[in-house]
């Protein structure tokens, strides 16, 4: 909330200039900032990102001086507390799709400032750089897990927005699990939030209800496992390890592994190496990690941990052809796989087989 | 569609409305006294955050409750005071304290977002709610499901069957006649500020042990206010108070319900459905009530009163 940021901005600027005074000495700490869209305490997508964080300062211990402002909307809000970072960090990671117009508009201002956007696509100054994970690669794997393991043949998806990095996730993870298990169901529900434990939790008891019983999400908070294991049923986690909401309903959690990126990115910045990418990192780079496979058959462990050596060595594609988009056009010939943009960055429909509407 | 996903459904909305009940029940005392305090957001956070800590601590679901509803009372006694005694503002007051209790539990409830808690169980009573059918929709729900219909009732027999009750209403009506015929204005205002405290934290809590057993940061996701929305659509009346939650927890599980049955309605309109209906019954209310000089909402609502003597 706005009073938070306020100490947390207030609390900087005391830091600072208390580095100013004492810190003539030595060579100045790198001032990094991170703009999360959610509490740090989500267990989901901020804790990891958060996670990163902590992994950059224990790296760097005194070379750097870290910021980190939660909770941020993302709207005309995001800019300001952009702006404020500006003028005070020498780079600003912003961790949500939906920071992109603010940073542009930022990075433009301030071109010695390094700005890094999380799950964009827009570097139009060079001094932004965009960063993904190829989460796809995660989901294919559960996809393979959870095609295995339903009784009922229906998996249940909790989605957050219909952005290309949540359309991926969803056709990754039912074709994967249609590989394995050709009667597979998918039902999809919408509920527009990143962080709603209540609506979350609605949608998961939703979704049981009308027969699934495996359920993923593509949410942040961990209240999706609390119903799964109170309802009996199996369930993924995501972003982080989610296995103590759920020990009897947790069959893994797909894990953002952001730290060494964040490391490798504030050195660059201390070494004056650093320049204006776009990465997008998988299973192969260790950017998308999982959580211990618990609650399965040895055999489907087996399988699981065999696609992930294969993606680890490039040896799969999650989307691999045929595959026909919903509409029954074709997308991708016999053994094609997609280029990386625009087919992958912007993905915006369902493959064939998905019953559900796309959402428009 | 099956009778075991009607019932679910069905249960869901019992769920999804409860706390919308609980805070809205205790808003409506409060307005009727002629406050209007706008911190029920807060108030139910906090509510959350202290029933889950003590259940995290005490594994009592008992003392969670009592302890949400004292964290409800504490915050909102706050309010009654810079209200009540300084005489501040309702409307800024009540929006300070909703950012107060955000910020407040976000800080003590740092580390409680690790941890998790059972959630606690619905009755079962034996035979009833064996019942096919009867036995699931009546007999086996969370007792807290219960108290919020009979909290309900509670006021509804305050208000409009004791003396107390017709007092508390004449205050919110007009505070300075009430004052004249020797009413301790105050004193009621102050109760039943506690009182819609203790209501938003047992709704609070509602939803951190009952719905899902987690803590969140700002887990009440605006539910705070729609509480207070639901007050106007009730039109001050307790039992319609129960009708508006049951509309707008039905049309939230019923729009997740219809997705998953793929209904071919855009699901961004569905998910506007709830803020739309109340922006419709509140607007036919009020055209109805155009010409009418009996209208429910208290005179005095967030009029701040001056003891002259």
């Amino acid at each position: 909330m706005a009073n938070r940021r306020l100490t947390s901005i207030l609390k900087f600027s005391l830091l600072s200039s208390m580095l100013a005074f004492t810190g003539s000495a030595f060579a100045d700490p790198v001032k990094a900032a991170f703009v999360y869209i959610g509490p740090t305490g989500d267990h989901g997508w901020t804790y990891a990102h958060d996670q990163g964080a902590n992994m950059v300062q224990d790296q760097l211990g005194d070379g750097v001086v870290i910021t980190r402002i939660e909770s941020v909307a993302e709207n005309s809000d995001s800019e300001r507390v952009i702006t404020s970072l500006a003028r005070k960090n020498d780079i600003i990671f912003t961790t949500s799709f939906g920071y992109m117009n603010p940073t542009v508009k930022v990075a433009a201002r301030y071109p010695d400032v390094k700005f890094e956007h999380a799950t964009g696509y827009m570097r139009p100054t060079d001094n932004i750089s965009t960063y993904s994970a190829r989460f796809y690669e995660g989901r294919h794997v559960i996809g393979k897990i959870a095609g295995r393991m339903t009784n009922s043949n229906i998996i249940g998806y909790i989605a957050s927005f219909p952005i290309p990095e949540v359309i991926r996730g969803i056709n990754a993870a039912f074709l994967a699990a249609k590989s394995v298990n050709p009667d597979i169901q998918i039902k999809i529900i919408w509920v527009y939030t990143w962080f709603d434990p209540g609506k979350e939790a609605d949608a998961a008891r939703a979704l049981i209800a009308q027969g699934a019983d495996i359920i993923m999400q593509h949410t942040d908070s961990t209240a999706p496992m609390t119903v799964a294991e109170d309802e009996g049923v199996l369930a993924f986690g995501q972003a982080s390890d989610m296995t103590a909401w759920g020990p009897n309903a947790h069959l893994t959690s797909i894990i953002d592994e952001w730290g060494p990126y964040y490391v490798a990115r504030v050195k660059a910045v201390a070494d004056g190496t650093w320049t204006s990418t776009d990465t997008f990192d998988g299973v192969e780079e260790g950017m998308v990690e999982f959580a211990p496979f618990t609650n399965m058959p040895d055999e489907v462990m087996w399988e699981a941990q065999d696609t992930i050596l294969d993606l680890d060595v490039g040896a799969v594609h999650p989307f691999t052809g045929p595959i026909n988009r919903q509409d029954g056009s074709p997308w991708l010939a016999e053994g094609e796989t997609p280029p990386m943009f625009p087919d992958i960055i912007t993905m915006d429909f369902y493959v064939e087989g998905i019953d559900s509407k796309y959402p428009n | 569609m099956n009778e075991g996903l009607i019932i679910a459904i069905i249960i869901g909305i019992s769920i999804a409305s409860v706390p919308l009940i609980f805070a809205a029940i205790g808003e409506l005392l409060v307005e009727r006294s002629g406050v209007l305090n706008l911190g029920v957001e807060g108030m139910m956070i906090v509510g959350a955050l202290a029933g889950f800590v003590v259940e995290f601590h005490t594994g009592s679901s008992f003392l969670a409750v009592l302890a949400a509803l004292l964290a409800g009372m504490a915050i909102a006694s706050i309010f009654a005071f810079l209200t009540q005694i300084l005489l501040t503002n309702h409307v800024a007051t009540g929006l300070a304290l909703t950012l107060f209790g955000l910020g407040i539990s976000a800080f003590v409830g740092r580390g409680y977002s690790e941890e998790n808690i059972e959630l606690i169980s619905a009755i079962h009573i034996p035979l009833l709610s064996d019942f096919p059918i009867v036995g699931p929709l009546l007999f086996s729900y969370n007792p807290l499901v219960y108290l919020a219909f009979f909290m309900v009732f509670l006021v509804w027999w305050f208000l409009f069957k004791t003396k107390q009750g017709l007092i508390l209403r004449a205050i919110g009506d007009n505070h300075d006649a009430a004052h004249a015929i020797g009413h301790n204005v105050i004193r009621y205002r102050v109760l039943a500020i506690l009182f819609g405290g203790a209501m938003a934290g047992i709704g609070g809590a509602f939803l951190s042990l009952v719905q899902v057993p987690i803590w969140g940061e700002d887990m009440t996701a605006g539910r705070g206010w729609i509480a207070i929305g639901l007050v106007v659509f009730s039109s001050w009346q307790p039992f319609k108070v129960i009708l508006g939650a049951l509309i707008f927890g039905g049309i939230t599980i019923l729009q997740l319900h219809a997705q998953g049955f793929d209904v071919r309605i855009s699901a961004q309109y569905l998910s506007m459905l709830p803020y739309l209906a109340t922006i419709v019954i509140l607007v036919s209310l009020r055209m109805r009530d155009k010409n009418k000089t009996n209208r429910t909402m208290p005179n005095c609502l967030g009029r701040i009163f001056h003891s002259t003597s």
